[in-house]
């Protein structure tokens, strides 16, 4: 199991080696710069800037640089918010998104799964077409109109949360929803068509031939079966969640990461949009192993072995 | 009372776009305590849908019980409802599938599965059920039971799966034992050891067994009495030696001459049934063999023909048994194996139809 962990961690440092390697290049690709801008800087001004930041020292010490700072957990200044460092600025957006992301994943994830068992257990009834009709619409509509449309029911006419801030845990209400409302639709279908599938096994007439009731065979025989994918589908989901979503934090006014996630590439800041990307990989690479070991415990035909077979 | 089981007289039906199916058209038998009752058939003949349904496990809908009676231990099955079937599933009456790969639960461990029956029927707390897991699991012949017991089910192997459902299906004494082609997923040598294990723990048990195979080989060996179905019906039913040495029905007949025997040379061919069972959503009119029944009658295509009964035990539904009818030769694989029993009837005698 360590040895397995551990080799999972070098195969990190090296997907996360080459994520910055792509995107340093494919940003400097990209036309404009940090400094360009409507009116045009005096060009002695841009060149002090541009040697003050480093830029203009040739491409290979620039990133041979960013490496030695990255490993260092430096990501540097921020060419657009004057005086802070991207570190500052991750360290203050992060912890909000963090918050925000981890209450949709905890509704997306428990009301999801509910109402995809509900679907499975009573499949082809009401209770299906109803739960069915309802992940629809969560997959279709947009998070903006689901947004809106919360706040204006919720807020507006039925002043049960405050429309917008980040203030109290009130606040953190109707963003959750709106944030979750995609992925508990998409966890929903997903469990309801694996819990179908599951029910269908030889193991579950089994489990009736036993004398099992409803509810012990769903509980003891099918849920845990049904629930692999659904952890397959967690891992991405819960980075892309977390980082913060853009059009959420600016609906309802949150200092979260994923407006710098944005605005950083038509700023090209350059150093946020490393530092951001380079947060959200580790991030993302970190969910998926947190995933397969998941896997490991739910399933114990999958063996998470290191370089030796286990045991 | 000896009777164990007594089915009358059912008729199961599923509604599926087609139509209703009529999977089992009016099946009657009984099982005697400690007694094995084979049922043979082909696919589609009703056999696991005769046996699931004395367990109340087919759908419902779209599967329907039309008509009759399931008499276990006296009492009507088919009345019951479900939570009273749940205490009669598990433990009065145990259940072998066919597929010992996918009947056990992955990623459950293998001794759990057993104490589950322990502990919802005997209300064995934790550590006892655990205890008469492992007992059970060397019971049928799992060697190192107490590492075997929290061992998940892919590192058993197929028979050792199989043997660990029998110690499912086993576990709280169940007075009758179903297995549905419980050897037909496993290979030759192992069919045979699991066959040996079942009739070495009824011994011990006392169990009644409904067998359901279409193995004549496996019936020979385990049975005491066999009932052959076909389109949904018991066309032909008696003890071992009364339909391997004294078959009466054509489609009997048909099945035996069909069994491969050690001293059939490799140029003759093997023989075999012509043609395909009928479709229940329209079952045919009369006798439902007959399209396919080389000795078939003008009177099998227009009147299902009656149960006739030949001795104490055997019946057989065929209008060849009738007085009229003309004298026929079985077919050559078939004589071979006939010899005069006599426990046989003068004539034999047509059973009133009980409406």
């Amino acid at each position: 199991m360590l040895r397995y962990i551990g080799r999972r961690l070098l195969y990190m440092l090296l997907s996360l080696f080459l994520i910055i390697t792509a995107t340093f290049f494919l940003m400097r690709a990209a036309p404009g710069g940090p400094f360009s801008g409507e009116k045009k800087l005096p060009p002695e001004i841009e060149k002090n800037l541009n040697e003050y930041y480093g830029l203009d020292r040739p491409w290979y010490s620039q990133y041979f640089d960013y490496l030695v700072s990255v490993a260092k957990w430096d990501f540097g200044p921020s060419f657009k918010y004057k005086g802070q460092t991207v570190n500052d600025l991750i360290s203050d957006g992060f912890p909000v998104s963090f918050f925000l992301g981890m209450e949709a994943l905890l509704i997306a994830v428990s009301i999801g799964i509910l109402l995809g068992i509900i679907a499975a257990l009573n499949h082809n009834k009401w209770q299906d077409y109803g739960a069915m009709v309802f992940a629809v619409l969560g997959i279709s509509v947009p998070s903006f109109i689901m947004a809106s449309v919360l706040q204006y029911f919720l807020a507006i006419k039925l002043h049960l949360f405050p429309v917008a801030r980040w203030e109290s845990l009130q606040h953190t209400v109707l963003p959750a929803l709106a944030l979750a409302a995609t992925p508990m639709a998409f966890i929903a279908r997903l469990t309801r068509s694996s819990m179908l599938e599951v029910l269908s096994n030889d193991y579950i007439r089994t489990a009736k031939a036993k004398g099992l009731s409803r509810g012990q065979i769903t509980v003891k025989h099918a849920i845990r079966n049904a629930l692999l994918p659904v952890v397959t589908y967690l891992g991405p989901l819960s980075a892309g969640i977390l980082t913060g979503s853009f059009v959420i934090e600016k609906i309802f006014g949150i200092p979260g990461l994923g407006s710098h996630f944005v605005l950083s590439i038509s700023n090209r800041d350059y150093t946020v949009i490393m530092g951001v990307t380079v947060f959200y990989s580790i991030l993302l690479l970190a969910s998926v192993l947190l995933v397969d070991i998941a896997y490991g415990f739910i399933d114990p035909r999958i063996k998470l072995a290191g370089g030796k077979k286990g045991e | 009372m000896k009777k164990l089981l007594e089915v009358k007289n059912l008729e199961v039906s599923f509604q599926t776009y087609g139509g209703e199916v009529q999977a089992v058209r009016g099946v009657s038998f009984h099982l005697n305590r400690g007694e094995t009752l084979a049922i043979v058939g082909e696919s589609g003949s009703g056999k696991s849908v005769t046996s699931q349904t004395i367990m109340r496990l087919i759908p419902t809908p779209p599967g329907r019980i039309k008509n009759g009676q399931i008499l276990f231990d006296g009492e009507d099955l088919v009345k019951k409802t479900d939570k009273e079937m749940e205490a009669i599933r598990g433990k009065d009456i145990g259940m072998i599938f066919q597929d010992p790969m996918t009947s056990l639960n992955p990623t459950m461990k293998v001794g759990h599965q057993i104490m589950e029956v322990l502990t919802k029927h005997l209300k064995m707390d934790k550590s006892a059920a655990k205890e008469r897991a492992i007992e059970l699991l060397r019971l049928v012949g799992i060697p190192m039971p107490e590492k075997r017991v929290t061992q998940y089910p892919h590192e058993f192997s197929g028979g050792m799966r199989q043997r660990a459902m029998i110690a499912v299906a086993l576990a709280s004494n169940p007075k009758l034992l179903i297995a549905d082609e419980p050897t037909t997923a496993l290979d030759v040598t192992i069919q045979a050891q699991i066959l040996e294990l079942m009739k070495e723990l009824q011994k011990k048990t006392n169990t009644s067994i409904i067998f359901i195979t279409h193995d004549l080989g496996v019936v020979a060996n385990v049975a005491d009495r066999v009932a052959v179905m076909y389109a949904g019906k018991i066309v032909e039913m008696g003890t071992v030696d009364e339909v391997f040495y004294d078959p009466k029905h054509p489609y009997t007949w048909g099945l035996l001459a069909s069994m491969p025997s050690l001293d059939s040379d490799d140029k003759s061919e093997l023989a075999a049934i012509p043609g395909t069972p009928p479709d229940l959503t329209n079952p045919p009119k009369g006798d439902a063999f007959a399209p396919r029944n080389p000795y078939a009658m003008k009177i099998d295509f227009e009147l299902e023909p009656p149960l006739f009964q030949i001795s104490d035990t055997h019946y057989a539904a065929t209008w060849l048994l009738h007085p009229d009818a003309p004298k026929v030769e079985p077919p050559e694989a078939v004589k071979k194996r006939l010899r005069k029993l006599s426990s046989n009837y003068p004539q034999p005698v047509i059973v009133k139809e009980s409406e």
